[in-house]
């Protein structure tokens, strides 16, 4: 009975211990002072030798059981000590999230890049692959293949740049249409970004712009073909419900029929983006290729006044002064 | 083109409005530029008459007018005009009327003088751009009339813009008939009665068969009364094609222009020394244009000349000497036909864009020379009187053309539009446009009108079609093609992935003009060569680049001076270089940095970004082409610091240039920075090698580290070809761990420290193995370098 009570308020002090413990090393001390080897509860223990048997059972279960409550205190107040502790270290390594990264940023690419970027994608989905050429070219392939002879009034359109009698920088992407057409016979689907040309500067022209070139040619192709298509592509280009699209009669030495695109986004003024027609016979003449076998279209747009409508730039201009305040706008 | 839509609508009347008309001449290929109405909007301006004039009591050029506008009474009207006189009709605005711009009239004092009302010149009333007095009206003029109704101004003044292949539609004619294509309905020529023959007497014409005409034809007229004034009807009509009327003669052949698109000439007969002779000027030869100019002709241009001198450029612009004044009794009226290629080019050349040119130069009606001189002879002799000689025409049959029948399979038209358009439409359409046709059994046989230059093929005949039936009224549909594969490789390296991996390393692409400043280019590389352009825009813009250095350090100086700072630039493109007298179109990657290594940031120090930033950026563009060798040599460039700049090679080519700016050129550009630039050809990088897959060690690796003390003249790329040299095969990888020189080490001298990374493939290596191949390499480094073991 008396071991009783003895057991009784040793474990009320040693949980009043536990309680009052600040970390985890006076935590320990307080163990190894209740249930290590020589701890009172281990003496406890060790004394039960002196009772009676009939009582030793009884006490002993006692006294283990007291022990089990202590670890399973103990125990516990560690989980609660450790846990402060981590919350301790955590509060301790709070840092400022909100100050900006190490390192650099991206850069970007130039709108008129990122413009044709997206006109190759739509295009390489209609299956159109790359092509390219020299932007010094000569008469030929700037004109005269294109069924553009010296004096033809056309020329007058485009205001040229020549070095010498034979060379110039091309004026039209179109040059490219035969580069490709000598070397590759049908089914041909090529488009061709590039810099075009003209000796011309004011507010709406610059004397170097950009075109892309279209050229379909196979064997069943329609004038038809060529307003889906471009239809399609404009469409998707600008993405936009409010976006009317009008195909114009119109004049290129290079194309028969022969259509401007205009569009009209929010019922706005009518713009022309690109022009377009079926491929002229004397141009697959000049390139070996049989008219009456395969037909044709082509089309060239003026990436500049796409990326303008696109990005609502207002001044062609600035596609060329390379001001970071406005490159950085479309990164 | 500008012209009167009444005008077009007395040849043909469609049955639309006006709106619907312009939209219809739009998506007909003929794009109306400007729309607009005849005069100005104004309301209560009236006809009126200036019976008598007072000078103004109190101001010297002011006068009062009594106004007589048909009620009865007359109106006391203050009036600074200089022509303001007695007798004459002039529009009067009433008290109460209002002028364009909103402007009202109301009855006021000038100076004291009572004013009721205003007297209006033609800009005024919006009717011209400018006007120098009144506009004054016949003296017949119905009083009180409206101006509006008088002068028929509800009418709308179209602007079309033409292809150079229309010259057809230069004319009303040429857009009534359009208009009568495209809506099925008649076009009705105007009619108007011959003049018969009174005189006798014709002009010696001889036309030379290497000129450009084709044609002269022309008609004596004699005895007009050179005061006759050109009538209202026909100046306002010449108005409102932007012709101003300038005497009977002149505006005659202006109108015949207009109506019917035949580009006419008078000329004063008594100034010609007998006959006509067109032929080729002789170079140099000299003549006075009617504009008072005095050009100088090469032997390429076709004159008109009498028998001592050239009297005309033809189908240019008259000769000032031999042209109708006030004083003329006996005028030449001239119709000629002259070819497009004998004008082409000469408008330029002589400066000299006339509306003559413009129509000869796209291609005159060669049927129509005898019928405008009919026309003209017609209208002029109603005005100014005279009696008329008979009608002559000569012919240069070498210049004849020729109509021959073109072919329109009915089943071409349909697969080659994708879209079927009624037999009866086709046959209208073409008709319509005065294109001969017949049927044939699989479609239709036709040939050009001798207006139109550009029907020779069946595709223009379906283009014909395709445009009157209205490019609006066909489907649209999506081609059944081929289908193909794309031939990309995998080997192939795309240039947008390089691109991409700039921007994605902070790079920002600039678009440079590829003409630049032969001047300033010449200091990146002097004894680099530049094709220059023979008519450069600019004298900045004067050669093609042979560096893209130059545009991007253009760009990197404009961008500081806007206080940008830490700048990285990139441009892809095309560089011109000239080997000898070859020109070679290089595609290259160029690009520049210069400001900080990282942007300011709170917890980086503020360095400069050096050769070796930009170096690891241009290596990771190389490592780009996989499977490709690129290394760095030592180099020089003038536009680079000879300490830093370095030759990028693949194999033993070289393939581009990385280095820090030549300090001496930084001060010729007044360069605020020092930027570090790159240039790679891109033709080096568009192909990689395809991955091949190598199997990979199970056993471990182990690292030594070794530092030695070297020469400091001895360069890594040779420290590095060393200890390949001499390590056994286990030598996987080397890492330079660290390169220094100062405290504890002899000057002239620098401590290099090597990271070894080792590796069998079938086996764990032993000590021994390590130690001995790191005696390898260092006695390899000591004999051949001099180097010596940090200890």
């Amino acid at each position: 009975m008396q071991n009783e009570i003895q057991l009784d308020k040793l474990i009320v002090r040693a949980t009043e211990s536990i309680e009052s413990s600040q970390d985890l090393k006076m935590l320990d001390t307080i163990r190894v002072e209740f249930l290590g080897k020589k701890g009172e509860l281990t003496q406890q223990l060790k004394s039960l030798g002196q009772l009676p048997v009939e009582e030793k059972k009884a006490a002993g279960q006692k006294i283990n059981e007291g022990k089990r409550l202590l670890q399973q205190r103990i125990e516990q107040k560690r989980q609660n000590l450790e846990a402060f502790a981590l919350d301790q270290r955590l509060q301790s390594e709070a840092i400022d999230v909100t100050l900006p990264g190490r390192g650099r940023t991206t850069g970007g690419f130039h709108p008129v890049t990122r413009t044709i970027m997206r006109i190759n994608s739509l295009f390489s989905d209609l299956g159109f692959s790359i092509s390219e050429g020299p932007e010094v070219e000569n008469d030929y392939y700037n004109f005269e293949a294109l069924n553009i002879p010296a004096h033809h009034p056309a020329r007058a359109m485009h205001d040229t740049f020549y070095f010498d009698a034979g060379r110039l920088l091309r004026t039209h992407t179109s040059s490219v249409q035969i580069r490709y057409m000598e070397k590759n016979p049908p089914p041909i689907r090529i488009i061709a970004p590039g810099r075009v040309y003209r000796c011309d500067s004011d507010m709406t022209h610059t004397p170097m712009f950009h075109q892309v070139e279209g050229l379909l040619v196979d064997s069943d192709i329609a004038f038809s073909d060529l307003m889906g298509h471009l239809e399609m592509f404009l469409q998707r280009f600008f993405d936009q419900d409010d976006v009317e699209i009008r195909f114009r009669p119109s004049y290129f030495p290079f194309t028969e029929p022969s259509t401007e695109v205009d569009i009209r986004i929010g019922g706005g003024k009518w713009l022309e983006v690109l022009g377009a027609g079926m491929v002229h016979p004397e141009v697959f003449k000049s390139v070996g290729i049989d008219h009456q076998q395969f037909s044709g279209y082509a089309f060239g747009m003026g990436v500049e006044r796409l990326a303008m409508l696109r990005y609502g730039v207002d001044d062609l201009r600035m596609f060329f002064e390379n001001d970071l305040r406005f490159l950085s706008q479309f990164n | 083109m500008k012209f009167s839509e009444s005008w077009v609508r007395e040849w043909v009347d469609p049955g639309i409005s006006s709106e619907e008309l312009a939209d219809q001449l739009t998506m007909l290929g003929l794009e109306v530029d400007d729309y607009t109405t005849a005069g100005g909007d104004f309301s209560d301006v009236v006809v009126g008459k200036i019976e008598s004039v007072e000078q103004h009591p109190d101001a010297d050029r002011l006068r009062v007018c009594q106004v007589n506008d048909g009620t009865g009474s007359t109106h006391n009207v203050v009036c600074g005009a200089p022509n303001a006189r007695a007798g004459i009709c002039v529009p009067f605005a009433r008290v109460g009327a209002v002028l364009p711009g909103g402007f009202k009239i109301k009855s006021s004092k000038l100076r004291g003088v009572k004013s009721d009302g205003m007297l209006c010149s033609a800009a005024e009333l919006k009717l011209a751009e400018d006007a120098d007095g009144l506009h004054e009206l016949p003296v017949d003029a119905p009083l009180g009339q409206s101006l509006t109704d008088y002068l028929g101004l509800d009418d709308h003044l179209i602007e079309i813009d033409l292809t150079p292949n229309r010259g057809d539609c230069l004319s009303i004619r040429g857009v009534a008939r359009e208009i009568s294509a495209r809506n099925n309905a008649p076009m009705r020529e105007p009619e108007f009665e011959s003049v018969a023959q009174a005189l006798s007497d014709t002009f010696d014409v001889k036309i030379d068969s290497n000129s450009c005409c084709a044609s002269y034809a022309g008609r004596v007229i004699r005895g007009i009364d050179a005061s006759a004034q050109s009538p209202l009807w026909m100046v306002e009509k010449l108005r409102r094609c932007g012709l101003r009327s300038i005497s009977p003669s002149v505006d005659v052949t202006n109108f015949v222009m207009m109506e019917f698109g035949q580009p006419m000439h008078a000329f004063d007969m008594d100034m010609l020394e007998e006959g006509i002779h067109v032929r080729l000027a002789q170079q140099g030869e000299k003549l006075t244009l009617l504009d008072e100019r005095e050009v100088t002709l090469d032997d390429d241009t076709t004159v008109i000349a009498d028998r001592k001198k050239a009297v005309a450029i033809a189908g240019i612009m008259g000769g000032n000497a031999t042209g109708v004044t006030g004083d003329t009794n006996n005028v030449l009226l001239e119709a000629a036909l002259f070819t497009p290629l004998g004008i082409a080019g000469k408008p330029r050349r002589y400066n000299a864009y006339t509306d003559s040119a413009q129509r000869f130069e796209r291609g005159v009606d060669s049927d129509l020379q005898q019928r405008a001189i009919e026309r003209a002879t017609e209208l002029l002799t109603s005005i100014v009187g005279g009696q008329a000689g008979p009608i002559f025409e000569v012919r240069n049959d070498s210049l004849d053309r020729q109509f021959p029948e073109v072919q329109l399979r009915r089943k071409r038209l349909a697969e080659f539009l994708g879209t079927t358009v009624d037999d009866q439409r086709v046959i209208e359409i073409l008709q319509r446009l005065g294109i001969n046709t017949r049927e044939v059994e699989d479609g239709w046989m036709a040939s050009s009108p001798t207006w139109r230059y550009d029907i020779a093929i069946e595709e223009d005949l379906i283009e014909e079609i395709a445009r009157v039936h209205g490019y609006d009224q066909m489907p649209r549909t999506n081609p059944l093609f081929t289908p193909s594969i794309g031939a990309f490789s995998e080997s192939d390296l795309p240039r947008f992935r390089i691109q991409q991996l700039l921007v994605d390393r902070g790079y920002q692409e600039a678009v440079c003009y590829s003409f630049v400043d032969g001047e300033k280019q010449i200091h990146f590389d002097p004894e680099s060569d530049a094709l220059a352009l023979a008519n450069p825009i600019a004298s900045d813009m004067g050669v093609m680049r042979n560096t893209l250095w130059v545009g991007l350090c253009e760009t990197l100086q404009n961008n500081l001076n806007r206080q940008q700072s830490d700048i990285r630039l990139f441009e892809c493109g095309l560089k011109f270089v000239m080997q000898g007298d070859d020109l070679i179109q290089k595609p290259v990657l160029a690009g520049l940095v210069a400001g900080l290594r990282n942007p300011d940031h709170w917890s980086a120090s503020p360095d400069s970004a050096d050769f070796y930033d930009v170096k690891a950026d241009v290596e990771a563009v190389l490592g780009l082409a996989n499977g490709r060798k690129f290394h760095f040599e030592s180099g020089s460039h003038p536009a680079l610091h000879p300490g830093m700049s370095a030759r990028i090679m693949v194999d033993s080519e070289a393939c581009g240039w990385l280095g820090t700016m030549h300090p001496k050129l930084q001060k010729t550009l007044n360069l605020s920075q020092l930027p570090i630039m790159f240039e790679i050809e891109l033709e080096q990088l568009d192909q990689g090698k395809i991955p091949a897959f190598e199997d990979i060690s199970k056993f471990p690796s182990v690292r030594r580290d070794l530092a030695v003390i070297l020469d400091q003249t001895v360069s890594y790329a040779a420290i590095r070809e060393c200890v390949e040299k001499h390590a056994p095969a286990s030598l996987q990888a080397v890492r330079i761990m660290s390169v220094y020189t100062g405290s504890g080490i002899t000057d002239g001298s620098k401590s290099v420290a090597l990271g070894l990374i080792l590796q069998e493939f079938s086996r764990t290596l032993d000590d021994i193995e390590i130690d001995s191949a790191v005696s390898l390499i260092l006695n390899g480094l000591e004999g051949d370098l001099g180097a010596t073991l940090r200890t």
